[in-house]
């Protein structure tokens, strides 16, 4: 409790993010530039796809990032209302666009994907359209957090319809999917995607982690600037801008 | 003269029904808008009556969706605004009973009329007689769990800017297993699936865990807004 | 492998670099407007502290 109390300060988050954004960003260029070779060059074309398939590897993990964004930014908010950890609420703001855009990424790849696949470019799977309900959460959230001005209020607010959300992401899954299956005649779904292989398998997981220290360094970056601008009143912000100018 | 806890729940559930008669234009305002989404389709769409049958479940669903998205407004927007709402939240009865009459007079006046004028649009629409059982079934089942997911949105967004749209914003992405669980429910009566008794069943259980639910959050939404 | 091979992806070259184009541009935005805010509430706030201490 008393950690939480250390590091929930925004000033003591403010001076350790700071320290960690220069660590994240070269973890993350170093597994991005890694990934992209493995992606687009070191793994072989696939039996029934291609080349094609290679879009995969952008595709899943931004959809994978865009499930796990949201549940830590339900996460971050519950802390925030539960227990009136104002960084807690910072945390969860900053986390809502990072997480629309990997939800955006993964809705556009996976159109993409779709066109040379199935001949449209758009496919009624159940994974893009579970994304593309999800896309309509983030936007939700972020629009609520937008249209109220006090700060504590926008952030149970809105801490609310992120806990409500992310209850109703497991039944809106299995809603979809049971839709999808229902509906499948002919139609293949990018679910039912090439066999995984290992050669697939190292440069999706090397693509996961980027996007996921992608998301901490922007996570730093963006909570910082949230900090100075909510704590402009307090003493050591005034010593911070004195000392800079 | 001091209110049990149900006494106090009858009490705001009767007030509801009471203020909303003398409003009735807004219980109107969802009525005619479900009218008018089954006149319009198949002006739309075409009289030929197969093409009608296959889309009939989704329209008529989609139209009571909406007419009860177009509704929820109507919850808590105008208490809030003469004061009636803060006097609810400082009574001493727990706020979920109150909240969950509250909603329950709303389905009372927006749902259940819509459940009950659906056979009549039903003929609109082609829909097969064996289906219309089910329609008005889902719709019975169906609307409240909209009524009451639909409060949190309600309560978060009270003197919001945009707070209408916001709210149909932020409720149609929880509204969707509903709607395809409705919809479906009617299609396979409606002979192009099977069994509607899964789906309605599945209804009933998100009918009880919004009822679990629902009261509790949107209280809590209250609170928030209130403050 | 040649360039123009790579380029190509089997053919299916033109889905393939605009998928991977387009994660790229959300990655890019994704730097550039956090870092933007940023000097945009130092300015800001600078400009606060100027005044401020004008007054005095």
């Amino acid at each position: 409790m008393k950690f939480i109390h250390k590091y929930g300060s925004p000033k003591r988050f403010y001076a350790l993010a700071g320290r960690l954004v220069p660590w994240f960003a070269g973890i993350t260029a170093i597994l991005l530039v890694s990934g992209l070779y493995l992606g687009l060059y070191w793994a072989p074309p696939d039996y029934q796809q291609g080349d094609a398939y290679r879009i995969m590897f952008i595709h899943v993990p931004n959809a994978w990032m865009s499930m796990m964004a949201y549940t830590v930014m339900a996460v971050y908010a519950a802390i925030g209302y539960i227990w009136n950890i104002r960084l807690a609420d910072i945390l969860a703001k900053v986390t809502a666009p990072l997480g629309a855009s990997f939800t955006l990424t993964a809705l556009v790849t996976g159109s993409i994907w779709g066109e040379p696949m199935w001949g449209t470019w758009w496919v009624w799977d159940a994974r893009l359209t579970s994304e593309l309900i999800l896309f309509f959460l983030y936007i939700g959230y972020m629009a609520l957090q937008a249209s109220i001005d006090d700060d504590r209020r926008a952030a149970h607010a809105s801490a609310i319809l992120a806990i409500v959300g992310v209850v109703n992401i497991p039944i809106i899954h299995y809603s979809v999917y049971w839709w999808h299956t229902l509906h499948q005649s002919a139609s293949i779904s990018l679910t039912s995607q090439p066999k995984i292989y290992a050669t697939m398998l190292i440069p999706l997981v090397v693509m996961s982690l980027a996007f996921t220290f992608f998301y901490f360094t922007m996570l730093c970056v963006r909570a910082r600037t949230e900090i100075l601008w909510r704590e402009r009143h307090t003493d050591w912000v005034r010593k911070l801008l004195e000392a800079k100018s | 003269m001091s209110y049990g806890m149900f006494a106090a729940m009858r009490a705001v559930f009767s007030r509801e029904l009471l203020v909303f008669w003398r409003r009735s234009t807004e219980i109107m305002t969802a009525l005619v808008f479900f009218i008018m989404v089954t006149t319009l389709f198949p002006l739309a769409i075409g009289p030929e009556r197969h093409e009608l049958m296959l889309v009939a479940p989704g329209v008529l669903w989609v139209g009571a969706l909406l007419a009860t998205t177009l509704s929820l407004n109507h919850l808590f927007a105008s208490d809030y605004q003469d004061g009636s709402l803060e006097q609810l939240l400082m009574s001493p009865y727990p706020l979920s009973a109150l909240v969950l009459s509250k909603i329950a007079a709303h389905w009372v006046l927006t749902g259940l009329p819509l459940a009950l004028l659906s056979p009549l649009l039903a003929i609109q629409m082609a829909l097969p007689m064996k289906a219309v059982g089910t329609l008005v079934g889902s719709l019975l089942l169906g609307t409240p769990i909209l009524s009451l997911i639909g409060a949190v949105p309600a309560a978060l967004t009270l003197g919001v800017r945009g707070g209408g749209v916001l709210v149909s914003l932020l409720v149609l992405p929880l509204y969707t297993p509903v709607l395809i669980f409705g919809a479906e429910a009617v299609a396979a009566s409606a002979g192009q699936g099977f069994a509607s008794v899964a789906h309605l069943s599945l209804l009933g259980a998100f009918l009880a865990l919004a009822l679990s639910f629902a009261p509790w959050a949107s209280s809590a939404a209250l609170r928030v807004s209130l403050d | 492998m040649t360039w123009s091979q790579f380029l190509a992806m089997g053919g299916f070259g033109a889905y393939v670099w605009s998928a991977y184009g387009f994660a790229a541009i959300m990655v890019a935005i994704n730097i550039a407007q956090p870092l933007m805010q940023k000097r945009k509430v130092w300015t800001r706030l600078r400009r606060n502290l100027d005044r401020a201490g004008e007054d005095e």
